[in-house]
């Protein structure tokens, strides 16, 4: 193999050891005429009940409920009903059993590539769980893990959720796949299981078994031989330092995105660079009142003492509707009245948040920031700010969704303190394409180029205004996008907080310049793909 | 009957969501069918086919039984529709 391959880090950790590569499973034998229809059918629903029996087992045997949950999944998919008939119709046409199968989880594999998006990240599941069927109707056993004696790196085409379920940890280190996804269900659990894993790696077949190897699940290198890794890339813990920093010492603020107080237990942030205050509401029909709100807000910042709490005012949109906010009226809500344009029908609303915001601050020791969501002007920007600092709220900021906000982001910044921007929004405006299409689920890829030079243009107008910009998307919890959001200039990064060690991780493998390289670089990719290729190159 | 809901679930009808709704439904005493506005109505004691509505956050799906327990049947289901299986607590 050559000294270096480069794949995408799926699940944080290093490891080194002997690479063995999992066998092929059962191929579909020549095809051949059908006689005994009804001895096809018998073998069919037979080899699906085996299989669901069989993953209900391991469903059952997980020690974790991301597991158990993933597994029972697939066990209902091996039975399903729609699969069933589907399977029945193919076979009276003709097919034999393990041919059927086969032909039926085709369609439905194709159908789950067109929705796209993480339904297409599914589409292994369903190849599983075809390989798993026509071995049982074939009679031959799915091939059996590698079984060297001693613990090894595990390499794959790709593994089913059922089989990363029941790795034995003690026997393997990491796994290396050659096809694979961050979303993938495999890449889920190996997370969940805390096993170094490197999805999408090209080249990994052609390891020779027994070759040492190290894996880096955090960067997605593959390298040759045994390499000692940097402390900083095998240390992502949970129990030291909240602070995220490239490799050089540059900061970048790690902030959590929570609805509630609830989402912060365990998590290791330096503060929240998201509170979305609608989810404590959603269920109200009435405005809640003040004395409510300030209740609610001050579990939130009491939970974080001397640290940054951003504060994001309520957003009802099309998307998330809130009774008391909902327009109801609007043929288009998403282009309607949603974010702080609620203001236009109902200040009070605002009014009475942004007191009980700024009630809840004063009795707390958390450094509490407010911003509102949906500001397309400046003059917005300049109302919202001036509401909040006459309340005594000094630190006001925007969120930048809008691209008319993003492209005006340096005047924006001289009415607000900060730009946060959510990277959601700002794609489903900037390509014209609703965040619910599936079928558009290709524009909304957050590396598009089109979303990384908006965002850009936020990081520059921060950094010439020396205040800070940072992405509260969830785009900002992939460790390779995080990287090239440093590197364009962005100052913070808000996820969900299970997300930010692996992004942590990340962050301390670059140097702010290999960063910025690594962003210019996906600046300049003609395409989504382009953009990541070229990181991951990096 | 036709119920009317939107899907609640911020990460889309996932196959864990969708299993969840799948065996609910495999165990009312009516058959259930759901669609989106753009697709043909699915059964929903089917993750299958479920997970092929493609689903996501705010989807409109449109839930339909008769017979005896149809009202029933349809409550129970859009409730699950309209619950949040990633949100805390969930």
């Amino acid at each position: 193999m050559p000294d270096l391959l480069k794949g995408l880090g799926a699940s944080s950790g290093a490891a080194t050891g002997p690479a063995y590569r999992l066998g092929d499973p059962p191929r579909l034998p020549r095809p051949r005429a059908v006689t005994d229809v009804d001895g096809e059918l018998a073998r069919a629903f037979a080899a699906m009940d085996a299989v669901r029996d069989d993953i209900g087992r391991r469903a059952a045997a997980a020690t974790d409920s991301t597991t158990a949950e993933i597994l029972r999944g697939q066990a209902n998919l091996a039975a399903d009903r729609t699969l069933r008939d589907g399977v029945a119709v193919v076979i009276r046409d003709g097919l034999e059993a393990p041919h059927a199968v086969a032909a039926v989880l085709a369609e439905h594999r194709a159908a789950l590539l067109a929705v796209g998006g993480l339904l297409a990240a599914r589409a292994a599941d369903l190849d599983d769980l075809r390989d798993r069927i026509v071995a049982w109707c074939l009679g031959l056993p799915m091939p059996a893990m590698p079984a060297p004696g001693r613990p090894y790196v595990l390499i794959a085409v790709d593994l089913a959720p059922a089989d990363v379920a029941l790795l034995d940890l003690s026997q393997v280190l990491a796994v290396v796949t050659s096809a694979g996804s961050f979303v993938s269900h495999t890449a889920i659990l190996a997370r969940a299981r805390g096993l170094p894993t490197v999805v999408a790696c090209g080249g990994a077949l052609d390891i020779a078994d027994g070759t040492v190897i190290t894996v880096d699940g955090t960067t997605g290198r593959v390298t040759s031989g045994s390499v000692p890794p940097a402390p900083a890339v095998t240390a992502p813990t949970d129990n030291g330092d909240p602070r995220g920093s490239t490799a050089d010492g540059h900061r970048i603020a790690l902030l959590a995105n929570i609805g509630g107080a609830a989402e912060l237990a365990g998590a290791c942030v330096e503060g929240v660079g998201l509170f979305r205050t609608e989810l404590l509401f959603q269920h109200h029909v009435d405005p809640p009142g003040l004395d409510e709100q300030v209740t609610a807000y001050e579990q939130v910042f009491a939970a974080m003492p001397g640290r940054r709490v951003v504060v994001r005012t309520f957003d009802a949109g099309s998307d998330k509707p809130l009774p008391f906010l909902s327009a109801g009226d609007e043929p288009n809500p998403a282009l309607g009245i949603r974010g702080l344009r609620v203001v236009r029908r109902r200040a009070e609303i605002l009014g009475t948040q942004i007191a009980a915001i700024a009630a809840a601050a004063r009795s707390s020791q958390a450094r509490v920031e407010v911003m509102a969501p949906m500001v397309t002007t400046v003059a917005e920007a300049a109302q919202f700010a001036a509401l909040c600092r006459d309340a005594g709220l000094a630190t006001v900021g925007v969120m930048i969704e809008v691209p008319a906000a993003a492209v005006r982001a340096a005047q924006i910044l001289g009415a607000v303190d900060f730009l946060s921007i959510g990277t959601n929004d700002l794609s489903q405006y900037a390509f014209a394409a609703d965040r619910r299409s599936g079928e558009l689920a290709d524009l909304l890829d957050p590396w598009q180029p089109a979303l990384l030079s908006l965002v850009a243009l936020c990081a520059a107008a921060g950094s010439a205004a020396g205040r800070p910009v940072g992405v509260c998307g969830e785009a900002a919890a992939d460790p390779a996008f995080a990287v090239v959001l440093a590197g364009l200039g962005v100052t913070s990064l808000s996820m969900t907080p299970a997300a930010v060690p692996p992004v942590r991780a990340a962050l301390a493998a670059y140097t702010l310049e290999e960063a910025r390289m690594a962003a210019q670089q996906a600046l300049a990719a003609t395409d989504p793909a382009a953009a990541r290729a070229a990181v991951s190159r990096f | 009957m036709i119920r009317t809901v939107l899907l609640a679930g911020r990460a889309g009808l996932h196959l864990r969501a969708a299993s969840r709704i799948a065996d609910a439904a495999s165990a009312l005493p009516t058959q259930v069918t759901v669609r989106t506005l753009d697709r043909r109505p699915v059964p929903a004691d089917s993750v299958l086919s479920l997970l092929g509505l493609g689903a996501l956050c705010g989807t409109e799906l449109i839930l339909e039984a008769y017979g005896d327990g149809a009202a029933e049947s349809l409550d129970r289901l859009a409730e699950l529709f309209a619950v949040d299986p990633d949100a805390v607590g969930a």
